[in-house]
C-alpha cells in the first residue's frame, strides 16, 4: 500500500485514452464501473477539446455483478461500433474490470465485429499512464503497419520522416509538432506522418514509407519506434530538441541521418537565448539554485538548459518515471546535484523543502509546493493543468521553445536591477518588502507563515530570536530573508545554541557564504 | 404590507399524482462521478477531517483531476493504493493503515475525524475497512475518531457520496436522554453561511434546538431518539435518514430549500412541527421571501420561456425543474436524474408541473441525441459534455457549480438564478464580428 496526496500519472488506461483520443477514426471500448468516465473531463476542460472524447464506459454498478457482465459488456460493445462507426476498436478493462477477472478482448473477438479490434492488457495496479499510452502506441502500430512498405528510392527527392509520441494531454505537444515540423521543412525534409495526434488507422498502415523516425517523446513512443527500427530498419533520432543547445544537436543529427545538410542560418541558431542570457541583465541568474523534477525527458532537458545556458546551478535533479532513472542519476551526479526517483510526492515536497532552491522548475505539483514554501517556479512537465494550454503558440521544443524556457523560467524570479534597488530603498512607503516583484501581483513574501521556520523542518525546535537579531533580519530584503532565516535556525540547532544572537546571524551568513 | 404567499399560486399548471408520474428508465453508458466526489466538498466543510480512500491508481486519479481543479489549498484527502501484492493477498492491510493514518496525523496534527473510504477495488476485494476503523479509533481515542464508509462507483454516484459519509455519522450519533424535548437536525452539507442565515430563522420562529449534520468539527454530535426531527437540506440523503428513522427520528416531508417557494416550505414544515402560529411565520420569513422574490427577478425576465434540458448528476434535478418552472417560468424539456427516491421527492414531485419528462438513470449517447434534437436553450450537464454541447452551439451551465456554491435559502434564490441566467448572457455579451 502506498499513500499518495496527488499522483503524477494516473492509470495505465488513461494513457491508453490519451492515444485514442489524439487519432482520427479510434474508439476506444473500457469496460470499467460507472465513475471512470470522469476521464473526459480531463480532454474537454483541460484540453478545452470540442468533441467527446472517442471512449465508452461499460458502466456496470453492483447488480450487474451478479448477473451477466459479459452480455453487458457486449451489449456496449456492439451499440458502440453501430453508432461510432470507428475504422479501429480499442477494448480494455480498467482496474475494477481487471480485478474482477473479465476478458474484454476475448468478449469482443467472440462477437465478430466489421472493424479491427486491439484488446489492450494493461496492468492497472502495476503499471501507470505513460507506460499505458506507450504500450497503446506500440500495438496500434504493430498491428496496422503494412510491413510490405518501404520508402521509395530517394531519385532527388526530399526525405521523410515520422514525428512519433504527440498525444491528448501531452504538455506543449500540440505546439512542440508545429515548431519541429518547421525545423524539418527549413532542412528541406517532409514530414510523412505526426503519430499518434492527428493520425488515422489508414496513416498508420504507411508508417513504413518514411526514411526515419523521429521521436519526440520517448516515455510514449520509444517501444514503436524500437519495432519500426526492427521491422523497417527505419533509424531512430532520439535527441529531444528541448533547449537551444539540444535543438542545434537534433539538427545535426537530422542532417546526419537524412543526409541533408542544414542552412547556415538555421545552424547558428535561430533563437534569443544564447543573447538574453549572456546580456547583462541576465547576470542575477547566475548561481541561483534550481531544483528540476519531471518526467525524464523533460527533466534531464531542462538541466542542460538550467546549467548550460542560463548559467544556474542545479542543487536537485529529480523523475517520477522510474523506466529511466539510470541516466538521470548519472546526469545528477556530473552535475552535483541530488538525485531523486520517486513518484511519492510527500518525498519531492521534502527533497525541495531541504535543498532551499530559489527557483522550481517541476510540475503542476511542484508548482503547488513551491507555493507553500514561498519559492519561484515554472511548470516544465506534465501532469498537466488547464494552463498548460495557452492559447497562445508556445512549443518547448526548437528555437522558439527555447525562447519559450528563458521567459517562463526567468518570469519569476525578481528581476536583477529590482533586486539591488529593493536594498537599497528599503524604506522606501511604496517600493518596500511587502510590496514584492513589480510584475507579480499575489507574490506571497517570504515571511508569511508558508515560510516560516516550522515548514521545513517541523520536529527540531525553532531556537530563539534575541530582538537585536530579529531587528537586523528584518533588514535583509524579503526575497531572501525566509533562506537566512531558515540557515541561521539550521546553523544554530546544529551548533546548540538557543539564542540566536546578531553574531549567531553573521557566523551563519558566513559559514553559508559559498 | 402586503402578504407575499408561500406558495406560488401564480403557476397554475396541473401537478401529476407523484407517485404515478411516468418515469423514463435508462440504462447504458453513463457520464457521471462516483460517490468519492462527495469527499472534495465534505473535507471543506468539515474542518478537521482527512478522508483516506483505499483504492487503486484511478481513484487517486479522478480525485486530483475532479478536486485538484477546484482546490487551491492544501487537500486533506489522499488515496492509500492497493498494490499488487495488496490485492494478492500477500501484505497485511492493517499495517499499511496503521503506516498510513500515521503519516497523516503527524502531517496534520489538527485532524480530528479521519474517514476510511471504500472505492471500486476494495469492495470487489472485499476488504473490512469497518475493524481497521474501530481498530484505529481505540488507537488514537480520545484525540482522533476513525469511521469507515464506502463511496464506489458500483453502489453510489455522485452525491451519494456524501450521503455514505452522513450515514457512518448518523451511526455513532449519541442516543437522545430519555424525555428529552423536541429537537430538529438538518441533514446535507451547507456553506457556513447559509447554516447561519437558517440558525437565525430558526431561532426567529422559536424552533430549536437545531443542529446540521455534518458540523463544521468533531465533537458537539447531537443525541438522536424519539423526539428528533429530520429536515433534508439536500435530496441525496436516503441511507442517512433511513438509519436516523429506524433510531427514532420522524422525517418531516417537504420540498428542499431550493428558490423562494421551496424554502417558504421547507421552514414551514418545521414551522408546523413547532406549532409556530401563521402571524409569526409570515413575519420572520416575510423579509427573505420579499428579498428573494426581488433578486429572482430580473434574471426571471431573461429566462421566462427558455427551454432547459437536465443531464443527470447531483440528484438536485427535479428539485430545480420545480425552482426553473414555477419560479423562473422556464420550460423544463427532460429532467434526468441519477436515481429517483419516489419518498424522498414525494413533495418535489406534487408541485412539479404535469408534462415534464423525468428519466431515471441514463444512456448518456441517447441523452444527447434527444438533447440535440430539441435544440434546449440552456443544457445542465456535467464538466465531461459541456464543451462537447458548446461546440454544436447549445449554451450549457455546468452541475458541479450547484454543489460548491451557497444556493439554499432565500438570500440564495437569486444567486442560483444567475447561475443559470449568466451562461445565456454570456451569449449575448460575446461578438467576434464577421
Amino acid at each position: 500500500m502506498k499513500l499518495a496526496i496527488w499522483s503524477y500519472e494516473g492509470p495505465p488506461h488513461i494513457g491508453a485514452i490519451r492515444v485514442a483520443a489524439a487519432m482520427e477514426g479510434v474508439h476506444y471500448l473500457i469496460h470499467a464501473p460507472q465513475g471512470d468516465s470522469y476521464a473526459d473531463l480531463l480532454l474537454t476542460m483541460i484540453e478545452r477539446r470540442r468533441t467527446r472524447p472517442p471512449v465508452t464506459y461499460s458502466s456496470f454498478q453492483s447488480r450487474d455483478l451478479g448477473r451477466d457482465m459479459a452480455a453487458l459488456f457486449q451489449r456496449t460493445l456492439r451499440e458502440t461500433v453501430d453508432r461510432f462507426r470507428p475504422r479501429l476498436l480499442l477494448v480494455g478493462a480498467s482496474c475494477t474490470a481487471e480485478l474482477l477477472g473479465d476478458d474484454p478482448g476475448g468478449l469482443a473477438r467472440a462477437l465478430d465485429l466489421p472493424v479491427p479490434v486491439i484488446a489492450l492488457d494493461l496492468p492497472a495496479n502495476a503499471r501507470k499512464e505513460n507506460w499505458g499510452a506507450a504500450e497503446t502506441f506500440y500495438q496500434i502500430v504493430r498491428t496496422l503497419a503494412d510491413r510490405t512498405l518501404s520508402p521509395p528510392p530517394r531519385n532527388g527527392r526530399r526525405p521523410l520522416c515520422n514525428l512519433l509520441g504527440p498525444t491528448s494531454l501531452g504538455f506543449r505537444h500540440r505546439d512542440d509538432v508545429i515548431e519541429v515540423s518547421r525545423l524539418l521543412e527549413a532542412m528541406g525534409i517532409d514530414v510523412a506522418l505526426t503519430a499518434p495526434m492527428g493520425a488515422s488507422p489508414e496513416d498508420i498502415k504507411t508508417i513504413g514509407r518514411a526514411d526515419f523516425n523521429v521521436v519526440l517523446y520517448p516515455e510514449i513512443a520509444a517501444p514503436a519506434a524500437a519495432w519500426l527500427e526492427r521491422t523497417f530498419h527505419q533509424p531512430r533520432i532520439d535527441t529531444v530538441p528541448l533547449g537551444y543547445g539540444a535543438t542545434r544537436d537534433f539538427i545535426a543529427r537530422v542532417a546526419e541521418v537524412a543526409g541533408v545538410v542544414a542552412p547556415d542560418a538555421m545552424i547558428a541558431g535561430w533563437s534569443n537565448l544564447p543573447w538574453w542570457s549572456r546580456s547583462v541583465d541576465s547576470t542575477y541568474l547566475t548561481g541561483k539554485r534550481v531544483v528540476i523534477f519531471g518526467d525524464t525527458t523533460h527533466a534531464m532537458a531542462a538541466a542542460r538548459v538550467a546549467t548550460d545556458e542560463l548559467g544556474l546551478t542545479v542543487a536537485g535533479l529529480g523523475t517520477y518515471s522510474r523506466e529511466c532513472q539510470a541516466v538521470l542519476k548519472a546526469a545528477a551526479q556530473d552535475l552535483g546535484a541530488e538525485a531523486l526517483v520517486t513518484d511519492d510526492y510527500l518525498e519531492v515536497e521534502d527533497w525541495i523543502g531541504r535543498l532551499r532552491p530559489e527557483l522550481v522548475l517541476g510540475t503542476q505539483m511542484e508548482r503547488h509546493i513551491a507555493k507553500r514554501l514561498g519559492i519561484a517556479s515554472a511548470v516544465i512537465s506534465a501532469p498537466v493543468h488547464v494552463e498548460d494550454f495557452p492559447a497562445r503558440y508556445s512549443p518547448q521544443m526548437g528555437f522558439e521553445g527555447a525562447n519559450v524556457l528563458f521567459d517562463s523560467w526567468t518570469h519569476p524570479l525578481m528581476r536583477g536591477l529590482e533586486e539591488h534597488l529593493l536594498t537599497m530603498f528599503r524604506d522606501d512607503f511604496e517600493f518596500n518588502d511587502a510590496s514584492g516583484p513589480s510584475h507579480l501581483p499575489h507574490a506571497i513574501p517570504f515571511s508569511g507563515t508558508a515560510a516560516g521556520p516550522s515548514s521545513a523542518t517541523p520536529s527540531t525546535p525553532a531556537p530563539v530570536w534575541a530582538a537585536e537579531a530579529e531587528r537586523e533580519l528584518g533588514k535583509i530584503p524579503f526575497f531572501v530573508r525566509g533562506k537566512a532565516r531558515r540557515n541561521t535556525e539550521q546553523f544554530a540547532n546544529d551548533r546548540g545554541i538557543a539564542v540566536i544572537t546578531l553574531g549567531t546571524l553573521y557566523d551563519a551568513k558566513s559559514h553559508f557564504a559559498r | 404590507m402586503t402578504v407575499i404567499p408561500v406558495m406560488n399560486e401564480d403557476c397554475a399548471s396541473p401537478v401529476a399524482d407523484a407517485f404515478r408520474r411516468d418515469v423514463r428508465q435508462e440504462r447504458g453508458p453513463r457520464q457521471m462521478f462516483c460517490g468519492l466526489a462527495g469527499l472534495i466538498w465534505l473535507h471543506r466543510k468539515m474542518t478537521d477531517a482527512f478522508f483516506l480512500v483505499v483504492g487503486s491508481r484511478t481513484c487517486a486519479h479522478f480525485l486530483q483531476s475532479a478536486g485538484g481543479v477546484m482546490i487551491f489549498a492544501e487537500p486533506r484527502f489522499a488515496t492509500l493504493l492497493l498494490e499488487e501484492r495488496d490485492l494478492a493477498g500477500l501484505t497485511d492491510v492493517d499495517d499499511g493503515l496503521d503506516d498510513a493514518v500515521a503519516r497523516i496525523l503527524k502531517r496534520r496534527p489538527d485532524v480530528r475525524q479521519i474517514y476510511l473510504v471504500g472505492s471500486c477495488p476494495s469492495e470487489v476485494i472485499k476488504l473490512d475497512l469497518s475493524r481497521a476503523a474501530r481498530r484505529l479509533t481505540s488507537t488514537y481515542h480520545p484525540r482522533v475518531t476513525v469511521r469507515h464508509y464506502a463511496a464506489s462507483g458500483l453502489d453510489t454516484v455522485f452525491t451519494r457520496g456524501e450521503d455514505a459519509c452522513l450515514a457512518a455519522i448518523a451511526r455513532d450519533l449519541p442516543d437522545a436522554a430519555p424525555g428529552a424535548r423536541a429537537s430538529l437536525i438538518v441533514l446535507g452539507a451547507l456553506p457556513d453561511i447559509v447554516e447561519d442565515q437558517f440558525r437565525r430563522l430558526f431561532d426567529a420562529l422559536g424552533i430549536g434546538p437545531v443542529s446540521f449534520l455534518p458540523g463544521k468539527r468533531q465533537g458537539s454530535l447531537p443525541g438522536v431518539g424519539r423526539a428528533t426531527r429530520l429536515l433534508l437540506a439536500q435530496p441525496f440523503l436516503a441511507e442517512t435518514t433511513r438509519i436516523l428513522e429506524a433510531r427514532g427520528a420522524l422525517r418531516l416531508p417537504a420540498p428542499y430549500p431550493i428558490g423562494v417557494e421551496g424554502t417558504s416550505l421547507w421552514l414551514k414544515a418545521a414551522a408546523d412541527a413547532w406549532a409556530v402560529d401563521a402571524g409569526r411565520f409570515d413575519a420572520v420569513t416575510a423579509p427573505g421571501r420579499e428579498r428573494g422574490i426581488r433578486a429572482l427577478e430580473g434574471h426571471a425576465a431573461l429566462l421566462r420561456q427558455r427551454r432547459i434540458f437536465l443531464f443527470p448528476d447531483s440528484e438536485l434535478e427535479i428539485p430545480l425543474a420545480r425552482f426553473l418552472s414555477r419560479e423562473l417560468g422556464m420550460t423544463v424539456i427532460e429532467a434526468g436524474t441519477p436515481y429517483l427516491h419516489r419518498t424522498l421527492m414525494d413533495a418535489e414531485l406534487s408541485l412539479l408541473p404535469d408534462g415534464i419528462p423525468l428519466t431515471e438513470g441514463q444512456d448518456v449517447d441517447r441523452q444527447l441525441d434527444r438533447c440535440r434534437a430539441a435544440r434546449p436553450d440552456l443544457v445542465l450537464c456535467g464538466l465531461g459534455l459541456a464543451n462537447p454541447l458548446e461546440a454544436v452551439g447549445l449554451t450549457t451551465k455546468w452541475s458541479i457549480e450547484l454543489i460548491f456554491s451557497p444556493i439554499h435559502g432565500y438570500e440564495q434564490a437569486g444567486d442560483l438564478a444567475q447561475l443559470f441566467s449568466r451562461p445565456m448572457t454570456r451569449m449575448t455579451a460575446l461578438d467576434f464580428g464577421r
